[in-house]
């Protein structure tokens, strides 16, 4: 867990005078296990704020506690090699080996040689780097993507709590960065650490975020899940930086739990057949996880096609009838996107046209005709 | 070149001598200005006065430099040690600062980030990536110590320069040429040889100067 207690830092300016704020009387939690995404424009503060977690820049005033203590009362070398650091750069070192590099802090910390390169493998192998292939490689044989895995492997490597990621992505090309983006969930999913992650990209942010904390010019704007800033902006500005493909993430982002009437009574009949053994829709209401998106729900019912039901029925994990979706919630949830997003033409539901049978809204252009909305 | 034929014992010899020198001189000059050009990559202020000071030793003329010398350690080796060692303090001053303050600002970030003292980030990150550039400056420091080392026979030394001087006194131009031709061919085998190991070395420490 880390926190920060009214933090602030300021630097003298570089033509003298008055000193500027680079963060700002900065509060934040970052619970454990949780992937907390600090974003901002440049210059808001955002990669300062996370070097004062490890101590490479000292805040001025306020306080961090890294799992309760107060990070000023620790020796931070300590503190560093108890903390995993990764960063845009990567900074392997050149001279020393792959397994070298990711075994560096178990080497700063006393580790024997045979642990230190078991750990190495293990790390290599957990990043998709087979370590029969990579560990005695130097980091220039590899490619830019292949060095950060490495950058990631040698965070973990001391099994840290906390995670810092300074744009870590930031300098590979698109499709190797959605590669790696994809491959830190995974990893994230078996690992469960506390990682504070910095970066100025909003899709990066919405892909890995349990919680987005948004800044500008060293002030915390908004601090909440991703479906709070999307769904409930506390400004323009966040709704500006969110940016205009924000009527589809609100879809993304939004579960169907969460636009659900409570469960009815009696259970509608036949919802036990609303999917066949082979999972094609036979008839009856269609059977959903509560926790999927509405995105997700919608491409399903786009996918029964011409049998699609008129409501959808809810389920937990224990198959418990949870809450029931009528085409009047969906529409309502349809026509809150697309006021929030503003964005023309999406296709959201994408491919069949039912018109007819009340599930067959197809573009954000017909349900903002639907409701009567004009751009 | 008769000479070198017709004396190949005393040639060897005398190279042997010649390298001698060179080569006390040059890892006295280590020893001593390596740590110093740590000490003022960690203590700013001190990078002015101790590399203004070597340089100005640098800039004494040799025979002045021995003179100077000689009250103290007499016409031997040992003068010409000395002067040697303090001319190439300011080179391997210099490149051992260089050598520190060039490696990459992200690295050192990652080597404070991963929790290395200041120790340590000397010996796993700054020097062992450094070696090229403090390498290059024992190059110049070889090259130019070859040179001024003939000198060295005027006051005693010993060394390549005796048969200049022998050449010069008993107008013997084959001499002569045999001392500065073997003096030129240690400075460059020893040139090309530094400059081989460094290039070597830089393979695996691409962000160097």
């Amino acid at each position: 867990m880390i926190t920060f207690e009214h933090v602030s830092k300021t630097y003298p300016s570089h033509n003298g005078g008055e000193l500027v704020r680079a963060v700002n009387d900065l509060n934040v939690q970052v619970d454990e296990g949780e992937l907390c995404v600090l974003i901002g424009p440049s210059g808001s503060g955002k990669t300062t704020a996370m070097r004062m977690v490890n101590r490479l820049v000292i805040p001025t005033e306020g306080r961090i506690s890294v799992n309760g203590q107060d990070n000023s009362t620790m020796d931070p070398v300590l503190l560093r090699r108890s903390i995993g650091y990764v960063i845009q750069q990567v900074g392997l070192f050149p001279h020393l080996t792959v397994a070298e590099n990711v075994g560096i802090v178990p080497r700063l910390l006393g580790w024997e040689k045979s642990k230190r390169r078991e750990r190495a493998n293990e790390l290599l192998e957990l990043v998709g780097l087979p370590p029969a292939k990579f560990a005695d490689r130097h980091p220039r044989q590899l490619s830019g993507g292949q060095q950060q895995r490495v950058g990631v492997a040698r965070a973990l490597a001391a099994d840290p709590e906390i995670i810092l990621m300074d744009e870590p992505f930031g300098a590979v090309d698109p499709i190797t960065r959605k590669q790696l983006q994809r491959e830190l969930r995974r990893i994230q999913s078996e690992v469960h650490k506390t990682i504070l992650f910095v970066t100025h990209d909003i899709s990066e942010a919405f892909l890995l975020a349990d919680r987005i904390v948004l800044m500008y010019r060293g002030r915390l704007i908004q601090n909440g899940t991703p479906a709070e800033l999307l769904r409930h902006p506390v400004s323009e500005f966040v709704t500006d930086f969110i940016g205009e493909d924000q009527g589809l993430r609100v879809l993304q982002y939004t579960t169907l739990s969460e636009i659900a009437s409570s469960a009815p009574h009696p259970l509608p009949t036949g919802h036990a057949v609303g999917t066949g053994a082979d999972g094609n829709h036979i008839g009856g209401p269609l059977l959903l996880p509560q926790s999927m998106s509405v995105l997700d729900g919608l491409r399903h019912l786009a996918a029964v096609g011409h049998e699609a039901p008129d409501e959808i029925l809810l389920q937990d994990k224990q198959d418990e009838i949870t809450g029931i979706i009528t085409n009047a919630n969906l529409v309502m949830a349809l026509s809150e996107a697309i006021t929030s997003g503003e964005t023309e033409e999406q296709g959201i539901a994408g491919g069949n046209n039912n018109n007819g049978n009340g599930s067959g809204l197809d573009t954000a252009h017909d349900i903002r005709e639907a409701n009567g909305v004009h751009s | 070149m008769e000479y070198i034929l017709n004396h190949p014992d005393r040639m060897l010899e005398l190279i042997l001598q010649h390298l001698e020198i060179v080569v006390i001189a040059v890892v006295l000059a280590l020893l001593i200005g390596i740590p110093l050009g740590i000490v003022v990559t960690r203590v700013r202020w001190l990078e002015p006065p101790v590399t203004g000071i070597a340089g100005v030793l640098y800039t004494i003329p040799s025979l002045a430099l021995f003179a100077v010398l000689i009250p103290f350690t007499g016409l031997s080796a040992t003068t010409a040690i000395t002067a040697l060692t303090l001319y190439s303090l300011l080179v391997i001053i210099r490149n051992t600062a260089a050598a520190i303050d060039s490696v990459d600002p992200a690295m050192e970030d990652a080597a404070k980030g991963v929790g290395m003292t200041n120790v340590q980030r000397l010996f796993f990150v700054e020097l062992p990536l450094g070696v090229p550039v403090i390498l290059a400056g024992v190059r110049v420091a070889v090259v130019s110590a070859v040179g001024i080392a003939a000198i060295a026979a005027y006051i005693g030394a010993g060394g390549l320069g005796l048969l200049i001087f022998e050449g010069i006194r008993t107008t013997d131009p084959d001499r002569i040429i045999a001392g500065a031709f073997m003096a030129s061919l240690l400075a460059l085998s020893a040139d090309f040889g530094l400059k081989r190991l460094e290039a070597t070395l830089r393979r695996d420490r691409p962000t160097q100067l």
